[in-house]
């Protein structure tokens, strides 16, 4: 008993627990459908979500247990294909994924060493400025007509307001990290007649790194968040068509298990990164 | 006349436009090979700014510095630092930071044999075994021992040093002390040195040079250690006949004249270029003037 108490992790555990519960037995009671009969219902909102869940006999909110059954369905078989408005969410998460890994990628490969350069030089720092600062706070779906008008193809542009998203915190942090560096640390390099290759790699990179996997951090969330609103804009596949489409379909349970996967793969980029962070980390 | 290995010649630095007065100004003073000399001055007075320029890390507003017959217009592996604050690089271990040195001094060696060269040296600060610690996992002394180590490492003409052990406890600073004077009388290094602490300066020192306070510091005279170096030992160094002689000038000149010392040279004595060499512990050892007044005096 004792060590129960004293144990925090093991304390939070069980609360959690019992939030998680609270939450699903509130989501249960609520789900029930209403005691008295509806009112008349429109003859296609019925077909839609079906004669039950319409006249009021059953909610189309689906309670905890329909959810873990879809949840259970999609983990069990997350690859089929039957069609085109039809794929596992494995197969659409894998899509989502392979967009946002691809366009974070662009987008280090471009701001990482154009971070360095306005990190490195005052005037560049000075003349990019104003640039960075108008640009930053435009939301990334701003850019989608412009994207599909340029481009003119949706997949590509998708992949085009990723890598616009995530540039921003990977340029900045880059900068400010490069700018950084100590004093002394360049002293010795200079003492030592590296030349600015190596000071580059040897000296100035290893020094800037955490915060340049920090900025990385930041964008591979923003990216994660943004991938789903612009795949429900152009549509096709993805985690997020797959939102919008089973919306059109009124398959809330769907929608639920969406939700739910979306934070998973979310989380787990968020944590394979704080583990790279954690590896270019140095203590002082 | 034969110039020394480092030459200061008529050095100033002013910071900002040109008419600020000077830190310092017209500062002319040499460095024998396998000397070891010591700058003392008080905080202010511009002494970093003049290792920097040494270094090469700093430019003078007048003047240069000659080594070696030639001017210097940088930083060079001929002139190794020790920094104070240590500087070394926290991702990197013990090995990996003199590594460092060593790879950009001879860049064309495998890894092995700059792991050979870098394993000689850090045996020389004691510091085997500790070789894959990092530098947040060593204590200051330690950590200064590295600098050193790394700086021995790449061989150079020259050691530069800014107050080296200041940042240190004063037993590891006494054990550093003894080992830098082992390591110089050992590889006959050259040594420049920056401090405030006067014992330091005399045990470890072959000449002190003087400066006065800033704006406009000079350097009021060059104090020669007139004890030998195999007579320097830090337990009984206040035993020696000599030493109290040269502390007490030295004192005397931080306390009172680095001030004062304008008004001391009103009588137009006093040459910048050429400065006065001053041996007061050997007027310890030897009866000055006034005991024996009737032959010396003038």
């Amino acid at each position: 008993m004792t060590a129960l108490k004293n144990s925090l992790g093991l304390r939070a555990a069980l609360l959690s627990l019992l939030i998680f519960a609270a939450i699903v037995g509130l989501w249960q009671i609520a789900a029930q459908p209403p005691a008295a009969s509806g009112p008349a219902v429109d003859p296609e909102y019925a077909k839609r979500v079906g004669a039950a869940a319409a006249t009021g006999s059953k909610s189309a909110m689906p309670t905890p247990a329909d959810i873990g059954v879809t949840i259970w369905k999609h983990l069990t078989d997350p690859f089929y294909v039957r069609g085109t408005n039809d794929k596992g969410i494995g197969i659409q998460l894998a899509y989502s994924l392979g967009r946002v890994l691809l366009g974070f990628g662009l987008a280090a490969l471009a701001a990482v060493p154009l971070g360095f350069l306005i990190g490195m030089s005052p005037l560049v720092y000075r003349a990019l400025d104003p640039f960075i600062q108008i640009l930053k706070p435009v939301s990334p779906l701003a850019w989608m007509p412009l994207a599909l008008y340029t481009i003119k193809d949706s997949a590509i542009s998708s992949i085009f307001v990723i890598f616009i998203c995530s540039v921003w915190p990977m340029l900045i942090n880059t900068a400010f990290g490069v700018a950084s560096v100590r004093r002394e640390w360049l002293n010795v390099a200079r003492t030592l007649e590296v030349g600015p290759f190596r000071t580059a790699f040897k000296v100035i990179l290893p020094a800037a790194a955490p915060t340049i996997m920090t900025g990385m951090r930041i964008s591979i969330g923003i990216a994660w968040l943004v991938i789903v609103a612009a795949e429900m804009l152009v549509g096709g596949t993805g985690i997020g068509y797959f939102v919008w489409n089973e919306w059109n379909n009124l398959s809330i349970a769907n929608i639920v298990t969406a939700i739910l996967l979306i934070g998973v793969v979310g989380l787990l980029l968020d944590q394979g990164l704080a583990w790279l962070t954690k590896l270019v980390t140095y203590p002082e | 006349m034969e110039r020394p290995l480092i030459s200061v010649e008529g050095l100033a630095r002013r910071f900002g436009d040109s008419n600020q007065p000077a830190v310092f100004e017209n500062i002319w003073f040499g460095i024998d090979r396998g000397e070891f000399v010591c700058l003392i001055g008080h905080s202010g007075c511009g002494k970093t700014t003049i290792l920097n320029v040494l270094a090469g890390l700093d430019q003078p507003s007048d003047g240069a510095v000659i080594v070696d017959n030639r001017e210097i217009d940088g930083p060079s592996l001929d002139r190794a630092v020790i920094f104070q604050g240590h500087a070394l690089l926290p991702w990197l271990t013990v090995m990996g930071n003199i590594a460092f040195a060593v790879s950009s001094r001879w860049p064309k060696w495998d890894r092995a044999k700059v792991a050979e060269h870098a394993g000689k040296f850090i045996e020389l600060v004691g510091l085997k075994g500790a070789e894959n610690k990092r530098p947040v996992q060593l204590s200051g002394g330690m950590k200064q021992r590295v600098g050193i180590a790394r700086a021995l490492s790449i061989q150079p003409k020259m050691l530069l040093m800014d107050e080296p052990f200041s940042a240190l406890d004063a037993l590891t600073r006494g054990m550093l002390q003894d080992e830098v004077l082992r390591i110089c009388a050992d590889t006959r290094q050259t040594v420049f040195m920056i401090t405030h602490d006067v014992d330091e300066a005399i045990l470890l020192a072959d000449k002190i040079v003087l400066m006065t306070n800033g704006p406009g510091a000079k350097i009021a005279e060059i104090v020669v250690n007139t004890m030998p170096r195999n007579e320097r030992h830090r337990n009984d160094l206040h035993r020696h006949p000599q030493y109290y002689a040269i502390r007490n000038h030295l004192v005397e000149f931080l306390v009172n004249r680095s001030r004062a010392f304008d008004q001391e040279i009103t009588d137009g004595s006093y040459d910048p270029r050429r400065l006065k060499l001053v041996k007061p512990g050997l007027a310890a050892v030897n009866p000055p003037a006034e005991v024996v007044p009737l032959r010396h005096s003038h």
